[in-house]
């Protein structure tokens, strides 16, 4: 289709559009243009320049740094072990049978890839050209390449081992915290490193108390359902900001002194219980889902009630709700920028603090590093976002 | 186990207490609050009670002006997202996904710090001639003012309803006896209008419109809102109409085509197949989901901590810094917020059961 053609019938079907079109373009069009004008022009870039180490890994000692680089690049090779497993068991009835896999051209490939994933890899391009020193291109470049290794690794992982490859990212996480730790304790951690160690760390805890209190809510016995709905409920009716503050100041009420955990520890049990509520009410509209026949079938079999959960009921249900638990995560993540109001280093609190510096005081900066904070959530919620619904799509979710 | 958990935890906060010399009674809520609030008459010896009162009608101010903005704003780019056009299809499209994946409190902040704070100084304020005063200060727009009878309005509001109901439901009647075409919508709203034009000469003009003007130095006329509530209600307006959005295009998607077909099949305009076919169906879908975003945008106007707008959780904030227990006074805000999703729940529940499907 020329380009004419394709404006006829998509701008200007008839007057009514064409004036549609001529008005949304005229706000559209202002809009862009102070957008770009802010980003080109007047926008004072040089204070998120000066400061991309604080806001990336908030105070972490310099000299330690190289434990993130390790960390990071462990993650790309996880997540590229993961994606390589997965794309084999897709494949799976096809390398069984020997018939000969189509091979896609590496041009290609890299074009999926990157229009898979443009959010991230724009932003992570725009931190490279944002740092003043070689090292963090070569970071990039190992990350890249050790997650293309894993991911070729994992594709040629067979199936009898490869389940633990999926464990990996559930377990690994709560390993390599002592690692990241060891330089400066648990309450020192600030920037997009504490966001992440709040969000991997609560997402990691909340899913098996979600799934309890779901289990719980369809028990049959009174008391377990009772406690279970209560829990539920109470938690998904306050806000989460209310918790947070009661993480802080109310709840050394409730524990001994010797046996309070620290800030962090605390805040991520308020992030772990009110997330918890929400994958429960989750997981619990997935288990309705799963049709009556096949519990029936399973008695019928003569498992045991847990038996029953575990194998048949549990998997078909949380298989039904990925979409919606990615959306919940996602949630989380955003969710834990309330750390800056309790005064933890957050990327929010950096934002903030970062214009009260002595070379940048006064000169009202805020606009531009509170749009690089947005920035870095957004491409994180949005590759979230758009994961889950390629998900919910090979899924059929919906559609069977 | 649990009530053994439940019962050490409890343990635990009296002993706390009694070592800590905080009570844990609610006898603090008669005790003078020791601290003002901003853009309110509240004086800083009323009780923590009142304090927490004030609180309760700032979060309900934000919140029913949110929800109202947001479903306005959130419905037309739902629509828009359906548009045929593709620059307003893209447009829309962008505006969601780039609000949706953004944090509130980050909408929030930047609300805040780097839009409402950086407006002109009233002296320089911007105006937009009767509609608009816009400055660091305040943000004004157009209000009614009453002269001291405003029961007397809402006598007259009443009344206007009452009789555009029953004129709409009188029309219904013929229109299901004769089958003729019965205007119902309009004569309802002819009768309001008159009702409300009759009564409004016969007292006298009991209630007017003010557009905000500078005086001087003074801001008159009009209603003035202070920069941390317009950054408040703009930042949760613009996030939850995003959702908003979604929720609009998702339920009119999910409405079968067949109905849409027929509807042209018996000759209804496009206006009449969206209004009397399309939306009716789709509202029925989208209810529950917009329950709880409006749950969401109550919950999250808790967010004004982070900005100092004296809602409930920032009035409780500051009474705890000002010596107010802390356990009591987290419990009674939890029970409030639970009140308050409760009765939003409520409603909207109502709503659905009037919308929900009859069936057999």
């Amino acid at each position: 289709m020329t380009a004419v053609a394709w404006a006829r019938s998509n701008l200007f079907r008839n007057r009514r559009d064409a004036v549609t079109t001529i008005v949304a373009g005229l706000i559209v069009g202002w809009v862009l243009y102070r957008t770009a004008r802010f980003v080109v022009v007047t926008g004072r870039w040089e204070v998120v320049r000066t400061n991309l180490t604080l806001f990336l890994v908030g105070r972490y000692p310099n000299g330690d740094q190289w434990r993130v680089a390790v960390v990071a690049i462990g993650a790309g090779f996880v997540a590229g072990l993961v994606a390589g497993q997965v794309a084999r068991r897709r494949l799976g009835a096809a390398i069984a049978n020997g018939t000969p896999l189509p091979t896609v051209p590496f041009t290609d490939r890299v074009r999926d890839v990157v229009a898979r994933y443009w959010p991230a890899l724009t932003l992570l391009l725009l931190l490279l050209l944002l740092a003043r020193t070689a090292s963090p291109w070569l970071l990039a470049a190992a990350t890249i390449a050790a997650t293309v290794a894993g991911r070729l690794l994992g594709a040629r992982t067979p199936r009898r081992v490869g389940w633990a490859i999926f464990a990996l990212p559930a377990v690994l996480p709560l390993a390599v915290l002592p690692f990241l730790t060891d330089p400066l304790g648990w309450d020192r951690w600030g920037g997009m490193m504490l966001t992440l160690l709040l969000a991997s760390v609560s997402m990691i805890a909340c899913f098996p108390l979600g799934v309890l209190l779901a289990l719980g809510r369809r028990s049959t016995l009174p008391a377990l359902r009772a406690v279970s709905i209560g829990v539920i409920e109470f938690f998904r009716g306050i806000p989460l900001v209310v918790l947070v503050l009661m993480s802080d100041v109310a709840l050394g009420f409730f524990f001994p002194r010797d046996l309070l955990p620290g800030k962090v520890v605390r805040v991520i049990v308020a992030f772990t219980i009110f997330t918890a509520a929400y994958v429960a009410e989750i997981v619990r509209g997935g288990l309705q889902s799963v049709p009556r026949g096949q519990t029936e079938a399973a008695q019928a079999l003569g498992l045991s009630p847990v038996r029953i959960t575990g194998l048949i009921v549990l998997p078909q249900a949380l298989r039904n709700v990925i979409p919606a638990l990615v959306g919940q995560f996602i949630s989380l993540f955003k969710d834990t920028t309330l750390v800056f109001i309790i005064g933890f280093l957050d990327v929010l609190s950096v934002a903030d603090n970062v214009t009260k510096q002595p070379e940048f005081r006064g000169q009202g900066l805020i606009a531009e590093t509170l749009v690089f904070a947005a920035l870095l959530f957004w491409v994180g919620s949005y590759t979230l976002s758009r994961e889950s619904q390629r998900i919910e799509r090979k899924l059929g979710v919906g559609t069977r | 186990m649990v009530v053994a958990f439940g019962l050490w935890l409890a343990g635990n906060v009296r002993a706390n207490s009694a070592k800590t010399n905080i009570p844990l009674s609610f006898d603090y809520l008669d005790q003078p609050a020791t601290f003002p609030i901003a853009g309110s008459s509240f004086r800083p010896t009323q009780s923590v009670r009142d304090a927490i009162v004030v609180g309760l009608g700032n979060t309900v101010r934000v919140a029913l002006a949110g929800i109202v903005l947001a479903t306005v704003l959130g419905t037309l780019i739902g629509i828009a997202r359906l548009s045929t056009n593709w620059l307003v299809s893209r447009a829309a499209k962008v505006y969601v996904e780039l609000f949706r994946n953004v944090p509130v409190l980050v909408l929030v902040v930047f609300a805040y710090l780097a839009v409402f704070l950086r407006l002109p100084r009233l002296e320089d304020a911007t105006t937009v001639s009767g509609l608009l005063v816009i400055s660091v200060r305040a943000v004004a727009v157009p209000w009614t003012r009453t002269d001291g009878r405003g029961w007397l309005v809402l006598g007259i509001l009443v009344v206007a309803v009452a009789a555009a109901v029953a004129v709409a439901r009188w029309r219904h009647r013929a229109f299901d006896r004769t089958g003729q075409p019965a205007f119902a919508g309009v004569a309802a709203t002819v009768a309001f209008v008159a009702v409300v034009a009759a009564a409004f000469l016969a007292t006298g003009g009991p209630v007017d419109v003010t557009a905000p003007h500078l005086d001087g130095r003074v801001l008159r006329g009009g209603i003035a809102m202070p920069p941390e509530y317009a950054a408040l209600l703009c930042a949760l307006a613009l996030y939850t109409a995003s959702h908003v959005a979604e929720i609009v295009r998702g339920s009119i998607q999910a409405v079968p085509k067949g109905q849409n077909e027929a509807a042209t099949a018996l000759a209804l305009s496009s206006g009449q197949r969206m209004r009397q076919v399309v939306l009716p169906q789709a509202m029925r879908i989208a209810v529950p989901a917009l329950a709880n975003q409006y749950l969401n945008l109550t919950k999250n106007s808790s967010l004004a901590v982070a900005i100092s707008y004296f809602e409930l959780t920032k009035v409780t904030q500051v009474s705890i810094a000002s010596r107010a227990p802390a356990v009591p006074s987290y419990l009674l805000l939890m029970v409030i917020y639970l009140a308050l999703s409760l009765t939003i729940s409520a409603i909207t529940n109502q709503v659905n059961r009037r919308l929900a499907l009859v069936e057999r």
